[in-house]
Protein backbone atom coordinates (compact mmCIF):
# COMPACT_ATOMS: atom_id res chain seq x y z
CA UNK A 1 0.00 0.00 0.00
CA UNK A 2 1.56 3.51 -1.12
CA UNK A 3 2.01 5.56 2.13
CA UNK A 4 0.96 8.52 0.06
CA UNK A 5 -2.98 7.53 0.58
CA UNK A 6 -4.21 6.80 4.32
CA UNK A 7 -6.79 4.08 4.44
CA UNK A 8 -10.37 4.36 4.76
CA UNK A 9 -12.43 2.05 7.19
CA UNK A 10 -15.18 0.63 5.02
CA UNK A 11 -17.64 -1.81 7.28
CA UNK A 12 -19.09 -4.11 4.48
CA UNK A 13 -21.74 -6.94 5.91
CA UNK A 14 -19.98 -10.16 6.29
CA UNK A 15 -22.21 -12.20 8.27
CA UNK A 16 -25.51 -13.04 7.35
CA UNK A 17 -28.87 -13.13 10.34
CA UNK A 18 -28.60 -17.06 10.01
CA UNK A 19 -24.54 -17.87 10.42
CA UNK A 20 -25.18 -14.75 13.62
CA UNK A 21 -28.18 -16.71 15.55
CA UNK A 22 -27.01 -20.15 14.37
CA UNK A 23 -23.22 -19.42 15.48
CA UNK A 24 -23.84 -18.21 19.06
CA UNK A 25 -26.99 -21.03 19.55
CA UNK A 26 -24.31 -23.33 18.53
CA UNK A 27 -21.78 -21.96 20.72
CA UNK A 28 -23.97 -22.28 24.31
CA UNK A 29 -25.24 -25.86 23.03
CA UNK A 30 -21.63 -26.68 22.64
CA UNK A 31 -20.06 -25.27 25.83
CA UNK A 32 -22.77 -27.21 28.19
CA UNK A 33 -22.66 -30.47 25.61
CA UNK A 34 -18.79 -30.31 26.70
CA UNK A 35 -19.14 -29.79 30.44
CA UNK A 36 -21.85 -32.09 31.24
CA UNK A 37 -19.89 -34.66 28.77
CA UNK A 38 -17.06 -34.43 31.17
CA UNK A 39 -19.43 -35.03 33.66
CA UNK A 40 -21.05 -38.25 32.07
CA UNK A 41 -17.51 -39.41 31.12
CA UNK A 42 -16.37 -39.03 35.16
CA UNK A 43 -18.95 -41.65 35.69
CA UNK A 44 -16.32 -44.08 34.24
CA UNK A 45 -13.30 -42.20 33.26
CA UNK A 46 -11.71 -44.46 31.28
CA UNK A 47 -11.41 -45.07 27.70
CA UNK A 48 -11.27 -48.06 25.27
CA UNK A 49 -11.10 -49.48 21.95
CA UNK A 50 -13.59 -51.85 20.34
CA UNK A 51 -16.39 -53.09 21.04
CA UNK A 52 -15.96 -53.86 24.90
CA UNK A 53 -14.61 -52.31 28.27
CA UNK A 54 -11.06 -54.21 28.66
CA UNK A 55 -11.57 -52.69 32.16
CA UNK A 56 -7.61 -53.98 32.89
CA UNK A 57 -6.07 -52.22 29.95
CA UNK A 58 -7.90 -48.73 28.90
CA UNK A 59 -6.05 -45.94 26.55
CA UNK A 60 -6.63 -43.38 28.98
CA UNK A 61 -7.85 -43.61 32.61
CA UNK A 62 -7.91 -40.86 35.69
CA UNK A 63 -8.21 -42.24 38.61
CA UNK A 64 -6.95 -42.07 42.05
CA UNK A 65 -4.37 -43.79 43.63
CA UNK A 66 -2.66 -43.66 47.08
CA UNK A 67 0.85 -42.97 47.32
CA UNK A 68 2.59 -43.06 50.42
CA UNK A 69 -0.80 -43.31 52.21
CA UNK A 70 -2.03 -40.29 50.09
CA UNK A 71 -4.52 -39.50 48.05
CA UNK A 72 -3.35 -38.66 44.24
CA UNK A 73 -4.49 -38.28 40.80
CA UNK A 74 -2.97 -40.42 38.28
CA UNK A 75 -3.70 -39.95 34.59
CA UNK A 76 -2.58 -42.99 32.39
CA UNK A 77 -2.60 -42.53 28.53
CA UNK A 78 -1.32 -45.85 26.63
CA UNK A 79 0.19 -47.19 29.52
CA UNK A 80 2.21 -44.27 30.80
CA UNK A 81 1.23 -42.61 34.28
CA UNK A 82 1.26 -39.23 35.04
CA UNK A 83 0.30 -37.49 38.47
CA UNK A 84 -2.19 -35.02 37.95
CA UNK A 85 -3.74 -34.47 41.16
CA UNK A 86 -5.67 -31.35 41.59
CA UNK A 87 -6.35 -31.42 37.40
CA UNK A 88 -7.37 -35.41 36.77
CA UNK A 89 -8.11 -38.05 38.70
CA UNK A 90 -8.34 -36.36 41.73
CA UNK A 91 -9.28 -32.93 42.61
CA UNK A 92 -11.47 -30.13 44.71
CA UNK A 93 -10.83 -27.47 47.40
CA UNK A 94 -8.41 -28.48 50.54
CA UNK A 95 -9.99 -30.47 52.92
CA UNK A 96 -12.82 -31.20 50.28
CA UNK A 97 -11.06 -33.36 47.41
CA UNK A 98 -12.47 -35.86 45.98
CA UNK A 99 -11.43 -38.90 43.06
CA UNK A 100 -12.85 -37.26 40.46
CA UNK A 101 -11.92 -37.75 36.22
CA UNK A 102 -12.35 -34.28 35.21
CA UNK A 103 -12.55 -31.03 38.56
CA UNK A 104 -15.55 -29.56 39.48
CA UNK A 105 -15.06 -26.19 37.44
CA UNK A 106 -14.96 -28.17 34.01
CA UNK A 107 -18.06 -30.47 34.50
CA UNK A 108 -21.87 -29.57 34.70
CA UNK A 109 -23.71 -29.81 36.93
CA UNK A 110 -20.03 -29.36 39.69
CA UNK A 111 -21.15 -32.01 42.09
CA UNK A 112 -21.36 -35.48 40.66
CA UNK A 113 -24.77 -35.94 39.08
CA UNK A 114 -24.60 -38.51 36.43
CA UNK A 115 -28.58 -38.09 35.76
CA UNK A 116 -28.70 -34.01 35.52
CA UNK A 117 -25.55 -34.51 33.41
CA UNK A 118 -27.45 -37.05 31.44
CA UNK A 119 -30.27 -33.99 30.79
CA UNK A 120 -28.52 -31.83 29.89
CA UNK A 121 -26.66 -33.54 27.44
CA UNK A 122 -29.27 -35.27 25.32
CA UNK A 123 -31.36 -32.07 25.61
CA UNK A 124 -29.00 -29.83 24.29
CA UNK A 125 -27.93 -32.58 21.88
CA UNK A 126 -31.06 -31.64 20.27
CA UNK A 127 -30.94 -28.16 20.26
CA UNK A 128 -26.98 -28.38 18.94
CA UNK A 129 -28.74 -31.14 15.97
CA UNK A 130 -32.04 -28.78 14.82
CA UNK A 131 -29.15 -25.60 15.29
CA UNK A 132 -26.47 -26.99 13.20
CA UNK A 133 -29.47 -28.68 10.49
CA UNK A 134 -30.95 -24.82 10.21
CA UNK A 135 -27.58 -23.66 9.61
CA UNK A 136 -26.15 -25.86 7.12
CA UNK A 137 -29.31 -26.50 5.29
CA UNK A 138 -29.51 -22.46 4.89
CA UNK A 139 -25.39 -22.65 4.32
CA UNK A 140 -25.76 -25.24 1.12
CA UNK A 141 -29.43 -23.39 -0.61
CA UNK A 142 -28.25 -19.99 0.04
CA UNK A 143 -24.89 -20.51 -1.58
CA UNK A 144 -22.84 -19.42 1.78
CA UNK A 145 -20.86 -22.90 1.95
CA UNK A 146 -20.05 -22.63 -2.06
CA UNK A 147 -19.66 -18.47 -1.98
CA UNK A 148 -17.83 -18.21 1.34
CA UNK A 149 -16.68 -21.47 3.00
CA UNK A 150 -15.19 -23.08 0.17
CA UNK A 151 -11.65 -22.70 -1.04
CA UNK A 152 -10.76 -21.72 -4.84
CA UNK A 153 -8.29 -22.99 -6.73
CA UNK A 154 -5.68 -20.07 -6.35
CA UNK A 155 -6.08 -20.39 -2.54
CA UNK A 156 -4.72 -23.81 -2.91
CA UNK A 157 -1.67 -23.42 -4.63
CA UNK A 158 1.38 -24.31 -2.23
CA UNK A 159 2.99 -21.13 -2.64
CA UNK A 160 -0.31 -19.77 -1.39
CA UNK A 161 -1.12 -21.98 1.17
CA UNK A 162 3.17 -21.44 2.75
CA UNK A 163 2.60 -17.92 2.29
CA UNK A 164 -0.54 -17.88 4.62
CA UNK A 165 0.74 -20.42 6.82
CA UNK A 166 4.16 -17.77 7.38
CA UNK A 167 1.66 -15.03 7.80
CA UNK A 168 0.03 -16.65 10.60
CA UNK A 169 2.64 -17.13 12.22
CA UNK A 170 3.90 -13.65 11.90
CA UNK A 171 0.35 -12.97 13.79
CA UNK A 172 -0.03 -10.70 10.01
CA UNK A 173 -3.61 -10.85 8.79
CA UNK A 174 -5.41 -9.27 5.85
CA UNK A 175 -6.21 -6.11 6.10
CA UNK A 176 -7.39 -4.44 2.60
CA UNK A 177 -9.19 -5.89 -0.15
CA UNK A 178 -8.29 -9.15 0.52
CA UNK A 179 -9.92 -9.36 3.94
CA UNK A 180 -12.90 -9.46 2.00
CA UNK A 181 -12.91 -13.20 2.17
CA UNK A 182 -11.64 -16.15 4.85
CA UNK A 183 -8.49 -16.62 3.91
CA UNK A 184 -7.33 -20.76 3.18
CA UNK A 185 -6.62 -21.69 6.71
CA UNK A 186 -9.94 -19.80 7.85
CA UNK A 187 -11.46 -22.21 5.52
CA UNK A 188 -9.71 -25.44 5.90
CA UNK A 189 -10.64 -24.82 9.85
CA UNK A 190 -14.25 -23.89 9.95
CA UNK A 191 -14.62 -26.60 7.11
CA UNK A 192 -13.12 -29.00 8.90
CA UNK A 193 -15.04 -28.13 12.10
CA UNK A 194 -18.25 -27.72 10.37
CA UNK A 195 -18.63 -31.24 8.06
CA UNK A 196 -16.18 -33.42 9.41
CA UNK A 197 -15.67 -32.89 13.41
CA UNK A 198 -19.60 -31.77 14.25
CA UNK A 199 -21.03 -34.51 12.21
CA UNK A 200 -18.90 -36.73 13.69
CA UNK A 201 -19.45 -36.18 17.60
CA UNK A 202 -23.39 -36.88 16.37
CA UNK A 203 -22.72 -40.25 15.15
CA UNK A 204 -20.01 -41.29 17.79
CA UNK A 205 -22.79 -40.40 20.27
CA UNK A 206 -25.40 -42.01 18.65
CA UNK A 207 -23.62 -45.10 18.13
CA UNK A 208 -23.42 -45.41 22.13
CA UNK A 209 -27.13 -45.12 21.85
CA UNK A 210 -28.37 -49.04 22.50
CA UNK A 211 -31.60 -48.00 20.92
CA UNK A 212 -30.10 -46.12 17.83
CA UNK A 213 -27.39 -49.62 17.53
CA UNK A 214 -30.65 -52.19 16.74
CA UNK A 215 -32.13 -48.72 14.12
CA UNK A 216 -28.44 -48.51 12.59
CA UNK A 217 -26.32 -51.33 13.02
CA UNK A 218 -24.11 -49.64 10.15
CA UNK A 219 -23.11 -46.80 12.88
CA UNK A 220 -21.50 -49.55 15.29
CA UNK A 221 -19.67 -50.62 12.21
CA UNK A 222 -18.66 -47.79 10.98
CA UNK A 223 -16.43 -46.98 14.23
CA UNK A 224 -15.93 -50.31 15.44
CA UNK A 225 -17.45 -51.33 18.00
CA UNK A 226 -19.35 -48.25 21.26
CA UNK A 227 -16.30 -47.89 23.22
CA UNK A 228 -13.95 -47.21 19.94
CA UNK A 229 -17.11 -44.62 20.11
CA UNK A 230 -17.13 -42.97 23.05
CA UNK A 231 -13.37 -42.79 22.33
CA UNK A 232 -14.07 -40.96 19.40
CA UNK A 233 -16.11 -38.53 20.98
CA UNK A 234 -13.75 -37.73 23.35
CA UNK A 235 -11.07 -37.23 20.71
CA UNK A 236 -13.35 -35.08 18.51
CA UNK A 237 -14.18 -33.05 21.06
CA UNK A 238 -10.62 -32.64 22.10
CA UNK A 239 -10.46 -31.10 18.66
CA UNK A 240 -13.32 -28.95 19.17
CA UNK A 241 -11.83 -27.26 22.29
CA UNK A 242 -8.58 -27.03 20.31
CA UNK A 243 -10.10 -25.34 17.51
CA UNK A 244 -11.70 -22.93 19.77
CA UNK A 245 -9.08 -22.06 21.53
CA UNK A 246 -7.25 -21.07 18.45
CA UNK A 247 -10.36 -19.19 17.25
CA UNK A 248 -10.70 -17.24 20.44
CA UNK A 249 -6.89 -16.24 19.79
CA UNK A 250 -7.84 -15.38 16.59
CA UNK A 251 -10.41 -13.49 17.47
CA UNK A 252 -8.57 -11.02 19.82
CA UNK A 253 -5.33 -11.47 17.73
CA UNK A 254 -6.77 -10.36 14.56
CA UNK A 255 -9.46 -7.42 15.85
CA UNK A 256 -11.14 -8.24 19.07
CA UNK A 257 -14.23 -6.10 18.43
CA UNK A 258 -13.99 -5.92 14.79
CA UNK A 259 -14.99 -9.80 14.72
CA UNK A 260 -17.18 -9.43 17.82
CA UNK A 261 -19.53 -7.07 16.35
CA UNK A 262 -19.25 -8.68 12.79
CA UNK A 263 -20.64 -11.81 14.71
CA UNK A 264 -23.29 -9.49 15.92
CA UNK A 265 -24.33 -6.89 13.46
CA UNK A 266 -23.03 -8.80 10.79
CA UNK A 267 -20.81 -6.04 10.03
CA UNK A 268 -17.01 -5.87 9.34
CA UNK A 269 -14.62 -3.25 9.10
CA UNK A 270 -11.93 -3.54 6.59
CA UNK A 271 -9.28 -1.11 5.44
CA UNK A 272 -9.35 0.00 1.94
CA UNK A 273 -7.25 3.06 -0.37
CA UNK A 274 -8.76 6.04 -0.06
CA UNK A 275 -11.28 7.09 -2.74
CA UNK A 276 -11.87 3.02 -3.45
CA UNK A 277 -14.41 3.26 -1.34
CA UNK A 278 -17.99 3.46 -2.61
CA UNK B 1 -35.64 -1.67 6.01
CA UNK B 2 -39.19 -3.24 4.44
CA UNK B 3 -38.14 -6.22 5.30
CA UNK B 4 -36.96 -6.02 9.06
CA UNK B 5 -39.72 -4.54 10.44
CA UNK B 6 -42.09 -7.28 10.42
CA UNK B 7 -39.43 -9.49 11.00
CA UNK B 8 -38.70 -7.97 14.62
CA UNK B 9 -42.83 -7.54 14.99
CA UNK B 10 -43.26 -11.53 14.30
CA UNK B 11 -40.11 -12.26 16.51
CA UNK B 12 -41.84 -9.88 19.01
CA UNK B 13 -45.21 -11.49 19.08
CA UNK B 14 -43.26 -14.94 19.51
CA UNK B 15 -41.48 -14.16 22.51
CA UNK B 16 -44.35 -12.67 24.22
CA UNK B 17 -46.63 -15.99 23.50
CA UNK B 18 -43.68 -18.17 24.64
CA UNK B 19 -43.03 -16.38 27.73
CA UNK B 20 -46.94 -16.29 29.14
CA UNK B 21 -46.94 -19.96 27.95
CA UNK B 22 -43.84 -20.90 30.24
CA UNK B 23 -45.57 -18.38 33.14
CA UNK B 24 -48.57 -20.05 32.83
CA UNK B 25 -46.98 -23.66 32.29
CA UNK B 26 -44.79 -23.08 35.50
CA UNK B 27 -45.94 -21.18 38.55
CA UNK B 28 -45.59 -22.05 41.78
CA UNK B 29 -42.62 -24.62 41.00
CA UNK B 30 -39.48 -24.36 42.11
CA UNK B 31 -36.93 -23.00 38.98
CA UNK B 32 -34.92 -25.88 39.24
CA UNK B 33 -37.98 -27.82 38.89
CA UNK B 34 -38.92 -26.36 36.12
CA UNK B 35 -35.58 -26.82 34.67
CA UNK B 36 -35.33 -30.22 35.04
CA UNK B 37 -38.92 -30.89 33.74
CA UNK B 38 -38.28 -28.91 30.17
CA UNK B 39 -34.40 -31.21 30.18
CA UNK B 40 -36.78 -33.97 30.42
CA UNK B 41 -38.87 -33.12 27.86
CA UNK B 42 -35.49 -34.15 25.72
CA UNK B 43 -36.37 -38.28 27.21
CA UNK B 44 -39.95 -38.24 25.92
CA UNK B 45 -38.47 -36.53 22.53
CA UNK B 46 -35.63 -39.62 22.41
CA UNK B 47 -38.63 -42.14 23.41
CA UNK B 48 -40.80 -41.43 20.51
CA UNK B 49 -38.06 -40.46 18.05
CA UNK B 50 -36.45 -44.11 18.72
CA UNK B 51 -40.28 -45.54 18.78
CA UNK B 52 -41.20 -44.31 15.62
CA UNK B 53 -37.55 -45.71 14.16
CA UNK B 54 -37.00 -48.91 15.49
CA UNK B 55 -39.04 -51.30 13.79
CA UNK B 56 -40.75 -53.07 16.86
CA UNK B 57 -38.55 -56.24 16.49
CA UNK B 58 -35.43 -54.90 15.54
CA UNK B 59 -32.73 -56.10 17.56
CA UNK B 60 -29.70 -55.49 19.42
CA UNK B 61 -26.31 -56.69 17.28
CA UNK B 62 -25.19 -59.95 18.60
CA UNK B 63 -21.68 -61.42 19.00
CA UNK B 64 -19.85 -64.21 18.53
CA UNK B 65 -18.23 -66.62 21.16
CA UNK B 66 -14.83 -64.59 20.81
CA UNK B 67 -16.58 -61.75 21.74
CA UNK B 68 -17.14 -62.57 25.16
CA UNK B 69 -16.17 -60.65 27.86
CA UNK B 70 -13.93 -62.22 30.37
CA UNK B 71 -14.06 -59.25 32.89
CA UNK B 72 -17.68 -58.69 32.83
CA UNK B 73 -18.34 -55.77 35.30
CA UNK B 74 -21.56 -55.91 38.32
CA UNK B 75 -23.14 -53.20 39.75
CA UNK B 76 -25.56 -52.04 42.07
CA UNK B 77 -26.26 -55.00 44.18
CA UNK B 78 -23.92 -57.61 43.73
CA UNK B 79 -24.81 -60.02 46.40
CA UNK B 80 -28.39 -58.77 48.37
CA UNK B 81 -27.92 -58.67 52.18
CA UNK B 82 -31.95 -59.64 52.48
CA UNK B 83 -32.59 -62.27 54.60
CA UNK B 84 -34.97 -64.19 52.32
CA UNK B 85 -32.48 -63.73 49.82
CA UNK B 86 -30.09 -65.32 51.95
CA UNK B 87 -32.26 -68.06 52.96
CA UNK B 88 -33.33 -69.02 49.23
CA UNK B 89 -29.47 -68.65 47.97
CA UNK B 90 -28.53 -71.35 50.80
CA UNK B 91 -31.10 -73.90 49.31
CA UNK B 92 -30.10 -72.91 45.74
CA UNK B 93 -33.29 -71.53 45.25
CA UNK B 94 -35.13 -74.77 44.96
CA UNK B 95 -38.82 -72.77 46.76
CA UNK B 96 -37.81 -69.82 44.63
CA UNK B 97 -40.93 -68.55 42.52
CA UNK B 98 -41.39 -66.44 39.78
CA UNK B 99 -44.89 -64.23 40.13
CA UNK B 100 -46.43 -63.34 37.28
CA UNK B 101 -49.27 -61.64 38.65
CA UNK B 102 -51.39 -57.90 37.99
CA UNK B 103 -53.33 -57.17 35.04
CA UNK B 104 -53.54 -60.56 33.76
CA UNK B 105 -56.04 -63.50 33.11
CA UNK B 106 -54.40 -66.19 34.78
CA UNK B 107 -51.97 -65.26 37.46
CA UNK B 108 -48.56 -67.71 37.78
CA UNK B 109 -46.23 -68.97 39.63
CA UNK B 110 -43.43 -70.82 38.56
CA UNK B 111 -40.69 -72.66 39.87
CA UNK B 112 -36.92 -72.72 38.70
CA UNK B 113 -37.66 -75.68 36.96
CA UNK B 114 -41.08 -74.45 35.26
CA UNK B 115 -39.27 -71.97 33.64
CA UNK B 116 -36.10 -73.66 32.43
CA UNK B 117 -39.32 -75.20 30.21
CA UNK B 118 -40.74 -72.03 28.93
CA UNK B 119 -39.79 -71.18 25.40
CA UNK B 120 -36.30 -69.92 25.21
CA UNK B 121 -34.10 -68.17 23.69
CA UNK B 122 -29.63 -67.77 24.20
CA UNK B 123 -28.04 -64.38 22.91
CA UNK B 124 -24.21 -63.23 22.78
CA UNK B 125 -25.18 -59.14 23.80
CA UNK B 126 -23.72 -56.08 24.75
CA UNK B 127 -24.37 -54.35 27.98
CA UNK B 128 -23.90 -51.22 28.03
CA UNK B 129 -23.89 -49.29 31.73
CA UNK B 130 -25.41 -46.56 32.07
CA UNK B 131 -21.55 -45.39 33.35
CA UNK B 132 -20.59 -45.59 29.99
CA UNK B 133 -18.47 -49.35 29.99
CA UNK B 134 -19.88 -51.99 27.94
CA UNK B 135 -19.65 -55.67 28.83
CA UNK B 136 -20.21 -58.71 26.52
CA UNK B 137 -22.05 -61.57 27.98
CA UNK B 138 -24.22 -64.95 26.90
CA UNK B 139 -27.87 -64.94 28.17
CA UNK B 140 -30.15 -67.75 27.99
CA UNK B 141 -33.71 -67.15 28.99
CA UNK B 142 -37.19 -67.32 28.97
CA UNK B 143 -38.92 -65.45 26.56
CA UNK B 144 -40.92 -62.40 28.34
CA UNK B 145 -43.66 -62.41 25.29
CA UNK B 146 -44.88 -66.04 25.35
CA UNK B 147 -45.15 -66.33 29.41
CA UNK B 148 -47.43 -63.11 29.55
CA UNK B 149 -49.18 -64.37 26.25
CA UNK B 150 -49.92 -67.74 28.86
CA UNK B 151 -50.87 -65.57 31.83
CA UNK B 152 -53.38 -63.25 29.55
CA UNK B 153 -52.63 -59.81 29.57
CA UNK B 154 -55.89 -57.95 30.34
CA UNK B 155 -56.80 -54.88 27.96
CA UNK B 156 -55.54 -52.11 30.53
CA UNK B 157 -52.26 -53.23 30.74
CA UNK B 158 -49.90 -51.08 29.12
CA UNK B 159 -46.44 -51.91 31.63
CA UNK B 160 -44.75 -54.87 32.87
CA UNK B 161 -42.85 -53.68 36.04
CA UNK B 162 -40.21 -56.35 37.69
CA UNK B 163 -40.27 -56.58 41.55
CA UNK B 164 -36.67 -57.68 42.92
CA UNK B 165 -35.77 -59.64 45.91
CA UNK B 166 -32.38 -57.16 46.49
CA UNK B 167 -32.96 -53.88 48.60
CA UNK B 168 -30.38 -51.44 47.51
CA UNK B 169 -30.30 -48.36 49.56
CA UNK B 170 -29.53 -49.97 53.01
CA UNK B 171 -33.46 -50.20 54.06
CA UNK B 172 -34.76 -53.13 55.20
CA UNK B 173 -38.79 -53.00 55.50
CA UNK B 174 -38.88 -53.88 51.67
CA UNK B 175 -39.27 -50.34 50.61
CA UNK B 176 -35.69 -50.18 49.52
CA UNK B 177 -36.35 -52.94 47.37
CA UNK B 178 -34.96 -52.57 43.67
CA UNK B 179 -37.43 -52.46 40.43
CA UNK B 180 -37.65 -51.88 37.02
CA UNK B 181 -40.00 -51.36 34.47
CA UNK B 182 -40.46 -51.18 30.59
CA UNK B 183 -43.37 -50.63 28.10
CA UNK B 184 -45.17 -53.87 25.96
CA UNK B 185 -43.00 -52.93 23.16
CA UNK B 186 -40.07 -53.90 25.18
CA UNK B 187 -41.86 -56.57 26.66
CA UNK B 188 -42.84 -58.74 23.86
CA UNK B 189 -39.12 -58.42 21.72
CA UNK B 190 -38.05 -61.12 21.01
CA UNK B 191 -34.62 -60.52 22.78
CA UNK B 192 -36.47 -59.76 25.89
CA UNK B 193 -35.54 -62.78 28.62
CA UNK B 194 -36.06 -63.80 31.80
CA UNK B 195 -32.13 -64.90 31.71
CA UNK B 196 -31.09 -68.04 34.18
CA UNK B 197 -27.67 -68.90 32.72
CA UNK B 198 -25.10 -66.88 32.06
CA UNK B 199 -22.39 -67.85 29.66
CA UNK B 200 -23.85 -71.63 29.55
CA UNK B 201 -23.76 -71.93 33.50
CA UNK B 202 -26.79 -71.09 36.07
CA UNK B 203 -26.76 -67.08 36.64
CA UNK B 204 -23.83 -65.91 38.98
CA UNK B 205 -25.06 -64.36 42.50
CA UNK B 206 -23.46 -61.03 41.44
CA UNK B 207 -25.11 -60.73 37.73
CA UNK B 208 -28.98 -61.48 39.42
CA UNK B 209 -29.05 -64.93 40.49
CA UNK B 210 -31.77 -67.05 39.84
CA UNK B 211 -33.41 -64.60 37.48
CA UNK B 212 -32.11 -61.08 35.60
CA UNK B 213 -34.32 -59.35 33.02
CA UNK B 214 -32.46 -58.68 29.69
CA UNK B 215 -34.29 -56.08 28.07
CA UNK B 216 -31.29 -55.71 25.15
CA UNK B 217 -31.93 -52.28 23.69
CA UNK B 218 -31.94 -50.52 26.81
CA UNK B 219 -29.10 -49.09 29.17
CA UNK B 220 -28.10 -51.39 31.92
CA UNK B 221 -30.35 -50.22 35.18
CA UNK B 222 -33.39 -51.48 33.26
CA UNK B 223 -32.12 -55.10 33.35
CA UNK B 224 -33.40 -55.67 36.53
CA UNK B 225 -31.40 -58.36 38.57
CA UNK B 226 -33.04 -61.03 41.38
CA UNK B 227 -36.53 -60.99 39.86
CA UNK B 228 -39.26 -62.56 41.81
CA UNK B 229 -42.10 -61.34 40.47
CA UNK B 230 -43.17 -59.82 37.58
CA UNK B 231 -46.57 -56.85 37.55
CA UNK B 232 -48.84 -56.30 34.54
CA UNK B 233 -50.38 -52.78 35.11
CA UNK B 234 -51.81 -50.39 33.30
CA UNK B 235 -49.75 -47.00 34.70
CA UNK B 236 -46.22 -46.44 37.01
CA UNK B 237 -47.88 -44.00 39.36
CA UNK B 238 -48.43 -46.19 42.36
CA UNK B 239 -46.05 -48.32 42.01
CA UNK B 240 -42.68 -47.47 44.01
CA UNK B 241 -42.47 -43.18 44.13
CA UNK B 242 -43.93 -43.71 40.81
CA UNK B 243 -41.39 -43.17 38.49
CA UNK B 244 -41.34 -46.45 37.21
CA UNK B 245 -37.80 -47.77 39.09
CA UNK B 246 -35.29 -47.32 41.37
CA UNK B 247 -33.10 -44.99 40.08
CA UNK B 248 -35.91 -43.24 38.06
CA UNK B 249 -37.19 -42.46 41.86
CA UNK B 250 -34.19 -42.16 43.48
CA UNK B 251 -32.06 -40.52 40.97
CA UNK B 252 -34.00 -38.91 38.45
CA UNK B 253 -32.53 -41.67 35.62
CA UNK B 254 -34.69 -41.82 32.47
CA UNK B 255 -37.00 -43.97 32.45
CA UNK B 256 -36.47 -44.76 28.77
CA UNK B 257 -32.87 -46.02 28.46
CA UNK B 258 -32.47 -46.43 24.92
CA UNK B 259 -29.87 -43.64 24.76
Amino acid sequence: MPATTTPDRILVYRHSLLTRLTHWINALALLVLLMSGLQIFNAHAALYWGQKSTFARPWLAMTAELKEGRPIGVTSLGGRKLETTGLFGYSGKEGAREARGFPAWATLPGRRALATGRHLHLFFAWVFVLNGLTYLSGAILGGHLRRDLWPTRDQLRPGHLWREIVDHARLRFHKGEAARRYNILQKGAYLGVILVLLPLMLLTGLTMSPGANAFAPWLVDLFAGRQSARSLHFIAATLIVVFVVVHLAMVVLSGLWNNIRSMITGRYAIEVEAGEAT
Amino acid sequence: MSKGAPRRNWLKAAGVALTGLWLAGCRGKSPGKIADEILMRAETLNFRVQRIGLRRDALAREFSLDDISQDFRSNGSIDPPDADYRAHLAKGFADWRLVIDGLVERPMSLTLADLRAQPARTQITRHDCVEGWSSIGQWTGARLGPLLDKAGLKQEARFVVFHCADSLDGTTDGSGRYYESIDLVDAFHPQTILAYDMGGAPLPVRHGAPIRLRVERQLGYKHAKYVHRIEAVADLAHIGRGKGGFWEDRANYEWYAGI
